[in-house]
């Protein structure tokens, strides 16, 4: 059997740049106009799977993501980097999970898919919690590491990896099954390769091929591996109580918007008056000297 | 049984500074609701460990002191957190939000079922109605905390299960002494009915982990630079100036991002919150996840070629132009003007 590797990856709003356009004329931001990209720390979660491929020939990387129908779209960029195949975990009944829901439904897939190796991104720059990858690790029962930089070793039965800490490194070694969750430290992901560009770009969801005038049927029965699969809480046989807001012990009990509050600023010029008479203002109130 | 618990991290035989934050704020919610505040302490060669958290207003402090819990290794902390929680009941239990807060408080909260908030910058008391069924809590612990990108302020609940779980980031909360002579009761862990082999599965074969240099944290003064600075080189101005005034160098995200400075020195939502009585903000935009860690300074001054720059609405000083053409007044003036 192959080694077989499960990367969890987020499609997630681009919070990092909140632009102009995206603010609506009472200062708070335009959720729906910020663009839907590949979660960052998944790429380099991506990167360390292809770089065990390099290692590992008969490696298998399956992307695995949980969202709406468009997030197929992340499934497809791990296809052009190197990824083996995609699936997208996706039903109304998971709207409103929390992390520990969304654990949950995602722990269900990667047991459907018995893979040696789980590797996430550490944290979703949406929500910045760092909670998915250790709560899929327990949900499965499994061992995790957390904070990775590097996959320093590897074969079918063990890891060693080094983690980057606050104030230093560890290196750690774990048998398999393993979770990991990878940090931004770690090396970027490679780009597109242009074959796998042409091989995968008509790759689609079941859904997908629906809402899309062309007809692509017949090509994905002539070739198999254009097909992203789609898995319901039918699919997962995944018991409801424990999805969406109803298995969710976290509420939302209030969202506020992030106004500045405007303070009464002096405007100075880059002149020697202006800035000696800082300075001086400064040092005679005694916050500097 | 329902009293407020705190996790506290171990490095070389020191509490964590975090830690020790925490229990400052968990001896306060304590008193609001009438509870004890009770410590957890996980590691190896402890004795002696009570003498820095009890002067914290600790109730009961738990020691589970074993040769297996040192360094800090998920499962066996997990084990132990777990099957103290399903003991002991908590109502609250807080955790740093650290690479070990971080690992821990997620993989417990999975195995209790229970809700956890991550990075919280504020945590109050206050009530609930469930639309649906009109049922009335009372005295929930409001979880508040920056969301998409620092952009937005959630407040997040755990109406349902317990204990109700946050983490918190180092120098959010602020670490005060409750009474030095304050003692509490230690009772101890029995390690060995709790941990098997199983949960020895990662092995920890090399560590190097420095004491904290850079600690801007404390600093009365931050000179602070984001991406508008430009290059590694021009930080090198900022570091000036720190020298010169007694202060630190700060960055923002941007700033970490673009390789201009070490990520100890980040300011903001996911680097440090400080409150010093001067910061400088040097090309620096003002996105909500900075401002989020630096609001509270007592003097800030911007400078920045861009008038419009949001920082510009929360500076006392804004200074229109290039930070390489300022700072070197800044440090003649200075020079020229103090001895």
């Amino acid at each position: 059997m192959s080694f077989r590797i499960v990367v969890l990856a987020k499609q997630v709003p681009d919070t990092r740049n909140v632009g102009k356009d995206a603010m609506k004329a009472d200062g708070t931001v335009n959720r729906s106009a910020l663009p839907a990209i590949f979660n960052p720390e998944d790429l380099h979660a991506l990167e360390q799977a292809l770089s065990i491929k390099d290692k590992i020939e008969d490696a298998e990387i399956i992307i695995l993501t949980m969202g709406p129908p468009r997030a197929a779209e992340i499934i497809r960029e791990a296809l052009y980097r190197g990824a083996t195949s995609g699936y997208l975990i996706t039903d109304r009944k998971f709207a409103g999970s929390d992390t520990l829901a969304t654990s949950y439904a995602i722990s269900l897939a990667v047991k459907k898919l018995q893979p040696h190796l789980v590797i996430a991104g550490r944290q979703a720059i949406d929500g910045d919690t760092a909670q998915v990858g250790p709560q899929v690790a327990e949900k499965l029962g499994i061992p995790q590491v957390t904070y990775c930089e590097e996959v320093t070793d590897v074969n079918e039965d063990e890891l060693v990896i080094k983690r980057r800490l606050e104030r230093g490194i560890e290196i750690v070694k774990s048998k398999t099954p393993l979770l990991i969750t990878v940090h931004s430290s770690a090396p970027p992901c490679r780009p597109r390769h242009a074959k796998l560009l042409m091989k995968y770009k008509h790759a689609r969801t079941v859904s997908e091929l629906v809402e899309e005038t062309k007809d692509y049927t017949e090509m994905m029965t002539n070739k198999p591996y254009l097909r992203i699969e789609e898995w319901s809480v039918a699919d997962l046989d995944a018991d409801v109580q424990y999805l969406g807001l109803s298995g969710s012990p976290t509420k939302v009990k209030k969202i506020e918007n992030v106004v500045l509050a405007k303070k009464d600023s002096i405007d100075l010029t880059a002149d020697d008056k202006d800035i000696d008479y800082l300075m001086k203002e400064l040092i005679d109130s005694h916050v500097i000297g | 049984m329902n009293n407020i618990f705190v996790y506290c991290e171990i490095e070389d035989g020191q509490v964590a500074e975090v830690s020790l934050e925490l229990l400052t704020k968990g001896r306060k919610l304590a008193n609001e609701i009438n509870r004890k505040l009770e410590a957890v302490v996980i590691g190896h060669n402890l004795s002696g460990i009570e003498k820095q958290i009890f002067p914290f207003g600790v109730d009961v402090l738990h020691v589970a002191d074993n040769s297996r819990l040192y360094p800090y290794l998920t499962l066996p902390h997990t084990e132990i957190v777990v099957s103290l929680f399903k003991q002991e009941q908590p109502e609250i239990a807080l955790f740093g939000a650290t690479s070990v807060g971080r690992d821990l408080a997620p993989r417990v909260a999975s195995s209790l079922k229970c809700g956890l908030t991550a990075d919280c910058t504020s945590l109050v008391f206050g009530d609930h109605t469930e639309n649906k069924t009109g049922k009335e809590y009372k005295n929930l612990l409001y979880q508040i905390r920056p969301a998409f990108g620092g952009n937005i302020i959630a407040t997040i609940i755990n109406p349902d299960t317990r204990p109700q779980m946050a983490t918190v980031r180092e120098g959010v909360m602020k670490k005060e002494v409750f009474n030095s002579t304050h003692e509490g009761e230690v009772k101890h862990v029995n390690v060995d009915t709790i941990l098997n082999d199983s949960h020895m599965a990662v092995e920890i074969i090399e560590r190097h982990i420095e004491k904290q240099k850079i600690n801007i944290k404390n600093s009365q003064i931050i000179i602070s630079g984001g991406y508008g600075v430009g290059s590694k080189e021009n930080f090198d101005l900022l570091y000036e100036l720190a020298d010169l005034l007694g202060g630190e160098v700060g960055a923002s995200r941007a700033a970490v991002d673009a390789g201009f400075v070490d990520h100890a020195r980040q300011v903001g939502q996911t680097g440090v919150t400080v409150r010093p009585k001067l910061y400088i903000a040097c090309g620096i935009s003002g996105a909500v996840q900075h401002t989020a860690g630096m609001n509270e300074s007592a003097k800030i001054i911007s400078i920045n070629n861009d008038p419009k720059a949001p920082i510009n609405q929360i500076a006392d000083y804004t200074i229109i132009g290039n930070v390489e053409d300022i700072i070197p007044k800044m440090i003649k003036f200075y020079k020229k003007n103090t001895k």
